[in-house]
């Protein structure tokens, strides 16, 4: 696997090393026979104290008139409820609120730690630190969880007639229904993946061409899609599980 | 690393994010000017359009993306250099 060619460019004209960017070097840790992306797991780590302290902090001594960060995280409650609401429809969201809310939360916090924290400060032995979503087992996971979620949507509210939908309108579909669970997470995960990494390479790429001032607006816009894009995950899987609730043919929202 | 190999690897990536842009592109077009419209018509709209419009947005765009992706597999983890 190759590294850019921008580090050394940089610590030639020994500038402080900001834009030091390494695709497809880890940070590896060694667990039985497995190799893990240590990097990855220290961010996600740090994504998730962030969540559980936040929550953790609003839910002690609540109010009936919510101020400061209970009433931050009430919005943002709200936020999710009409995601999922918009997507399921009225009657089924309620119990997918917990699911579609935390893939939400942790793709959202992951993406902005990522343009926000100056991680590049810390140095690894290998590899550097960065947003979790920027890594392809991330997104993976996250998306099989989807592919998950939807299947038990489907069997839990139909049963075994969730098959149906395989051959719902004719049966000469059924290659391509087939194949549209695997396009699912594939597309899913590649969306974020590719998003989040492009960002950061072309905040890098700019970095190195003018380290001052210049790359604020691209960062500004690398904020902007980062959070849309945690949006557009959540509406997905919030559009999936409601296909599969309701079958491809009786569409009523 | 084989240089032919590296040689048809950045070809292939640049062709791959560049073919990737076209497509995309037109349709990002198509719908930003269809949204313009119906601002146009209706601006008591503008807030839910423009929700739907940034939405579909990053649908198309993520077609791009996946030239991109492509491209970087190409690039820093090449299966076969």
């Amino acid at each position: 696997m190759a590294t850019l060619m921008m580090p050394n460019l940089l610590n030639f004209s020994n500038i402080l090393p900001l834009a030091e960017l390494e695709v497809g070097h880890h940070f590896y840790w060694h667990l039985g026979g497995l190799s893990l992306h240590g990097q990855v797991f220290l961010t996600s780590w740090f994504v998730i104290g962030i969540l559980l302290i936040a929550s953790v902090l609003a839910g002690r001594d609540r109010t009936m008139i919510p101020a400061g960060l209970q009433n931050f995280m009430e919005y943002v409650l709200e936020f999710i409820r009409d995601l999922a609401k918009n997507q399921l429809g009225e009657k089924e969201y309620r119990p997918w609120v917990p699911f579609i809310g935390t893939l939400f939360l942790f793709i959202f916090v992951s993406n902005w730690s990522g343009a926000l924290l100056p991680w590049k400060v810390i140095q690894l032995p290998e590899g550097e630190l960065a947003a979790p979503t920027g890594d392809i087992n991330t997104t993976v996971a996250l998306a099989l969880l989807t592919s998950l979620a939807y299947f038990y949507a489907g069997f839990r509210k139909r049963g075994l007639g969730y098959f149906a939908k395989y051959i719902e309108p004719t049966p000469i579909l059924l290659p391509i229904a087939i194949l549209e669970d695997f396009t699912k997470p594939l597309s899913l995960s590649f969306r974020l993946f590719g998003n989040i990494l492009a960002d950061e390479l072309v905040v890098a790429v700019l970095v190195l061409l003018v380290p001052l001032f210049v790359p604020v607006p691209v960062m500004m816009l690398g904020l902007f899609t980062s959070a849309i894009q945690a949006l557009v995950f959540a509406t997905l899987a919030g559009a999936y599980i409601h296909e599969a609730l309701e079958g491809h043919g009786e569409e009523d929202h | 690393m084989d240089p032919i190999v590296s040689a048809a690897s950045v070809l292939a990536a640049a062709l791959a994010i560049g073919l990737a842009a076209i497509g995309p592109g037109i349709g990002q077009g198509n719908a930003s000017g269809q949204a313009v419209a119906g601002i146009a018509r209706q601006p008591e709209a503008e807030g839910k359009i423009r929700g739907t419009l940034l939405l579909t947005l990053a649908f198309m765009e993520s077609l791009t993306i996946y030239g991109l992706v492509i491209a970087l597999v190409l690039l820093f983890a090449n299966p076969f250099a």
